[in-house]
């Protein structure tokens, strides 16, 4: 059951993905792209805090959603989608499209590295997400601005 | 007739010249207000994470927390301020410094020559600390390796590039006091007062300020637009956190994660580098401080 609704939510999540990639509408496609890095993530530290039972086929399709997310990213960030659509970006993402690359690529590896060798219990859960919560903070002190 | 407006006119200018200098006069402190204490190296340790030394000081630009070069632009609507290094080196840091010269910085906000800090270094924060904790800090800075760096001056126009005007700025905001544990509220909560208005220097970033740069304490932790720039500082005063739990708040400041796992970012990262390093009783602390509405009214 559990398994069931997980599956739901992620593929709800990533179908609104998807349907805004159609859409062609790189802010909106970013940001449902986050909202799946955060399902994805919350997934892996509620088992690492034991608010969720350890599930190895959960853990390792979170780390494959991260992937596909980290993929192409940084495309989403098309000049001419600087600001509107509330978003969060910093400025800086135009100003050093490099780093922010970089960034984005930290991500990449930290998933495709776990991906190689899936999850296969509760302490690689915790590697996992320390491993990969790192790069999202990272990225975000540099490029993202919160405005509420 | 002319002669007695010009001495008139003079005696004015020295009155205003005389109470300027009264009014901005450094208020140090001398040795015998410091306590009797040998440094707990542990506990500097403890404070320089819980105090947040290295999101400012650290090299800029390097990610070693212990290396204390400086030089991290921090802009504000003054003008540009530049970290200065407090590295252990003799002529680039505070190598040379003694224990009273340390506790008058950060307490006090003077330099050694008893010149004034600008409150970019919150020691509006830092005076409600226990000065064991700041003796302790100074003991495990000394531990530290020396750096030799040159930081830029601070970029203020005038008037804000005159110093001695910051005398009368602290008797306006430096009010002097100590942390005092509000005997009606439970340790814990207190614990996480005094961490969150004494080290922790939350306000700093979370209160609003007026006109003159000085904290609303009216506002307290309420957030706001960002000083720094862009965007805004959100709220932490208990009524901002409905929708976290203590637990949750905890978790932040262990692992950057809000509820939705977001992962906090901008300055709030390097927060949070310092926050994991602080053990679980004292983020539960913390957490059970920004929760309690009624310890927000007391401990400010």
């Amino acid at each position: 059951m559990k398994h069931l609704l997980f599956a739901g939510t992620t593929i709800a999540l990533l179908t609104a993905t998807a349907a805004s990639w159609a859409a062609m509408d790189p802010i909106a496609t970013r940001q449902a792209v986050m909202k799946d890095n955060g399902a994805a993530i919350g997934t892996l530290a509620k088992m690492a805090k034991g608010e969720m039972d350890f599930d190895a086929t959960a853990a390792n399709l979170s780390v494959r959603v991260l992937y596909s997310g980290a993929a192409g990213f940084t495309s989403l960030f098309p000049a001419g989608s600087e600001t509107g659509g509330e978003t969060e970006a910093s400025p800086k993402i135009w100003e050093d499209m490099a780093g922010f690359e970089a960034k984005n690529d930290d991500l990449l590896n930290a998933a495709a590295s776990i991906k190689a060798t899936p999850i296969a219990d509760l302490d690689g859960v915790k590697a996992a997400l320390g491993a990969l919560g790192k790069t999202c903070q990272s990225c975000h002190e540099a490029y993202r601005i919160k405005k509420n | 007739m002319l002669k007695r407006v010009l001495i008139v006119l003079i005696a004015l200018a020295l009155i205003g010249a005389g109470a300027f200098w009264l009014v901005t006069m450094p208020r140090p402190l001398t040795a015998a207000d410091l306590p009797d204490h040998q440094p707990d190296l542990e506990n500097g340790r403890y404070m320089f994470f819980a105090g947040g030394c290295a999101s400012c000081h650290a090299t800029s630009g390097g990610d070693d927390p212990f290396h204390l070069g400086g030089g991290l632009e921090l802009k504000s609507p003054f003008g540009s301020f530049y970290a200065p290094n407090i590295s252990p080196d003799p002529e680039d840091g505070i190598g040379g410094w003694s224990t009273l010269d340390f506790v008058n910085a950060m307490q006090k906000g003077l330099s050694p020559e008893l010149e004034n800090y600008y409150p970019s270094f919150p020691y509006t924060s830092y005076q409600r600390m226990r000065p064991q904790d700041v003796i302790d800090l100074k003991g495990f800075l000394d531990t530290l390796d020396p750096v030799t760096s040159s930081v830029p001056d601070h970029a203020l126009p005038f008037p804000f590039n005159i110093r001695r005007t910051l005398g009368g700025w602290k008797l306006l905001f430096l009010d002097g006091k100590q942390f005092e544990p509000d005997p009606d509220l439970t340790d814990e909560i207190n614990r996480g007062g005094y961490l969150v208005t004494g080290p922790g220097h939350c306000a700093e970033c979370h209160t609003p300020r007026d006109m003159l740069g000085g904290l609303e304490r009216s506002e307290w932790l309420v957030g706001g637009p960002n000083p720094e720039g862009e965007g805004r500082v959100p709220g932490i005063a208990a009524a901002d956190l409905d929708d976290w739990s203590q637990g949750d708040l905890a978790y932040a400041l262990e692992s950057g994660f809000t509820p939705t796992f977001d992962s906090l970012g901008g300055s709030m990262a390097a927060v949070i580098r310092n926050t994991s390093q602080l053990t679980a009783e004292d983020r539960n602390a913390i957490a059970a401080y920004l929760k309690s509405a009624q310890a927000q009214e007391t401990l400010r």
